[in-house]
């Protein structure tokens, strides 16, 4: 943990608030994250922590800028240099989504048609990695996280919640990018699969890579955390 | 980055009437954009100006072309409009019998526009015509069948074969699946999304299905009554729509 926190910071949150203004529902403002403070160092492993409705989900989406932040800057080391995805333009953050930070959500969002082959091996072409290669490395990491062979070459629309859960963490951790968000990837896996991805999650930070993240399996918190940052739904704060 | 495209408060309107007003954004290489909104809202007349079909009532669209250099479409002549069209650009249009010559064989319809650059080999042409058949999966025996007697969503495959065939540089696209059974525009968007990864093409696609531009389009703006409401990236404003129209937009439909 001290050499976690001598590294670089990678992410630097200052103040971020999000507040959804719901105009169906005559303009009611739903405040979900107030002044929040956060720095994430290279190696660290940081799990969110707090009741259903803390709006830990949120803060994974605002940083992925999947949300828009409402106040306050989301900094984030991309190419040695900051840039605040707050304030950067849709053509950064997609570069930044591309090479530096990665987001494994909660469930697969299925490409009618396409195989779980390609769906893993797409990131890794879009980061400039021949077809051949990427298919190889996606087929390595399928393997690992027992992704039966003969599922590869189907499209993941019929696989189970877990066997697609799988299809999704590798897709989301096949490029290694310094900076991952994943939110609860381990919900629907048993605890071999766990292992598996507590492992892979444990070679990205040895390799430097900075790690935030929700899990709500004790076991697999203690085995991935170095560091909890508690969070708790506005209304109770 | 360089863009590909400028687009600067571009209006046009229809008399008194507003197609679109004062729309602004750009476009890079490899880029795909999708413009949705309702029935009205101007996404044609929008796409028809930037493609400089329409005169703009204002604003100004800078096209970056191949050999480097910037062209205001607004002052092109109509030769040169013909010879972007014809050399760097695409347009695949909602009903394929506007953009497929009904008359002549499959074949024939692929290989118009290379003829049209010049190629001449007739084995080669065939070739190729046979292989852009294979691509759109429509089977190469069919060659020298007329498009008549295709299905929509062979006749719409077919048109897609014609327009990329000549690796356009920038493609237009108006409600391409609108029409189409669902399971054949499945087919039908998968293909374009393998095509355009595969090709680096950059587009602009109008549709109002906003499952079709979280499947295709990393960008997406948002036209109502002619304006634009909301832009920027297609899963920001799906999952996190800002303006009412959006919010209402997203809501009625059932998943994304
Ligand atoms: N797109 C959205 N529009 C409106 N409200 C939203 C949106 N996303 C999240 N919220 C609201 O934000 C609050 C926090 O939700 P969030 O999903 O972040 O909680 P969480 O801590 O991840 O909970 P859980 O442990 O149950 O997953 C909830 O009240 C939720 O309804
Ligand atoms: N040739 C025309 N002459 C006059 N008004 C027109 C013309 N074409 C379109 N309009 C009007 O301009 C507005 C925008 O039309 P446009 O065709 O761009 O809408 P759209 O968003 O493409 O709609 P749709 O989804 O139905 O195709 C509408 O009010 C329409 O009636
Ligand atoms: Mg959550
Ligand atoms: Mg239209």
């Amino acid at each position: 943990m001290t050499a976690a926190i001598a590294s670089p910071a990678m992410l630097e949150l200052r103040g971020l608030a999000k507040s959804f203004e719901l105009h169906q529902q005559r303009d009611t403002r739903l405040d979900v994250l107030d002044d929040i403070d956060l720095t994430l160092h290279a190696g660290e492993c940081v799990v969110l922590s707090g009741p259903s409705g803390a709006g830990k989900s949120t803060l994974l989406r605002v940083i992925y800028a999947n949300y828009r932040t409402s106040r306050g800057a989301v900094r984030v080391r991309h190419d040695g240099n900051w840039l605040d995805l707050a304030e950067a333009t849709p053509h950064q953050v997609l570069d930044v989504r591309r090479r530096t930070l990665g987001y494994v959500s909660q469930f697969l969002r299925v490409i009618p048609r396409v195989p779980a082959l390609d769906i893993v091996a797409e990131p890794l072409i879009g980061a400039g990695v021949s077809v051949e290669d990427a298919r190889q490395q996606a087929s390595a990491l399928l393997h690992r996280l027992n992704v039966p062979e003969r599922l590869w070459p189907l499209p993941p629309g019929t696989f189970s919640g877990g066997e697609q859960q799988r299809v999704n963490i590798a897709r989301g951790l096949i490029v290694p990018r310094p900076l991952l968000l994943l939110d609860e990837p381990t919900a629907s896996l048993d605890a071999g699969n766990r292992q598996v991805v507590a492992q892979l999650l444990e070679e990205a930070r040895n390799a430097g890579s900075a790690v935030l993240g929700i899990f709500h399996d004790e076991d697999m918190r203690d085995r991935v955390a170095t560091r909890l940052f508690p969070m708790r739904p506005m209304a109770l704060a | 980055m360089s863009a590909l495209l400028q687009v600067r408060g571009l209006s046009h309107h229809y008399g008194r009437r507003i197609g679109c007003e004062n729309v602004s954004f750009d476009l890079h290489p490899g880029e795909l954009l999708c413009i949705v909104g309702e029935s009205g809202s101007g996404k044609s007349t929008l796409l028809n100006t930037v493609a400089a079909q329409l005169t703009p009532t204002a604003g100004a669209v800078h096209y970056h072309q191949k050999n480097g250099d910037w062209l205001d479409l607004g002052a092109l002549s109509e030769a040169d409009r013909r010879r972007l069209a014809r050399e760097e650009w695409g347009f695949v249009t909602q009903n394929p019998r506007d953009g497929l010559r009904l008359n002549v064989s499959a074949g024939a319809n692929v290989a118009e526009r290379l003829m049209a650059l010049g190629q001449r080999d007739y084995g080669r042409l065939r070739d190729i015509a046979r292989g852009w058949l294979e691509r759109v999966e429509i089977d190469p025996a069919r060659i020298d069948d007329a498009p008549t007697g295709f299905s929509g969503g062979m006749q719409q495959r077919l048109q897609i074969a014609r327009t990329l065939v000549t690796q356009p540089r920038l493609v237009f696209m108006d409600e391409p699946t609108a029409g189409l059974d669902v399971s054949v525009q499945a087919r039908i968007l998968d293909l374009l999304r393998r095509l355009v990864n595969e090709l680096g093409l950059a587009a602009i696609m109008v549709t109002h299905d906003l499952a079709v531009a979280r499947l295709l389009a990393a960008r997406t703006i948002v036209m109502q009554g002619g304006h634009v409401v909301e832009s920027g990236l297609t899963d920001q404003i799906l999952d996190d729509p800002q303006h009412a129209y959006t919010q209402l937009l997203v809501s009625s439909v059932l998943t994304t």
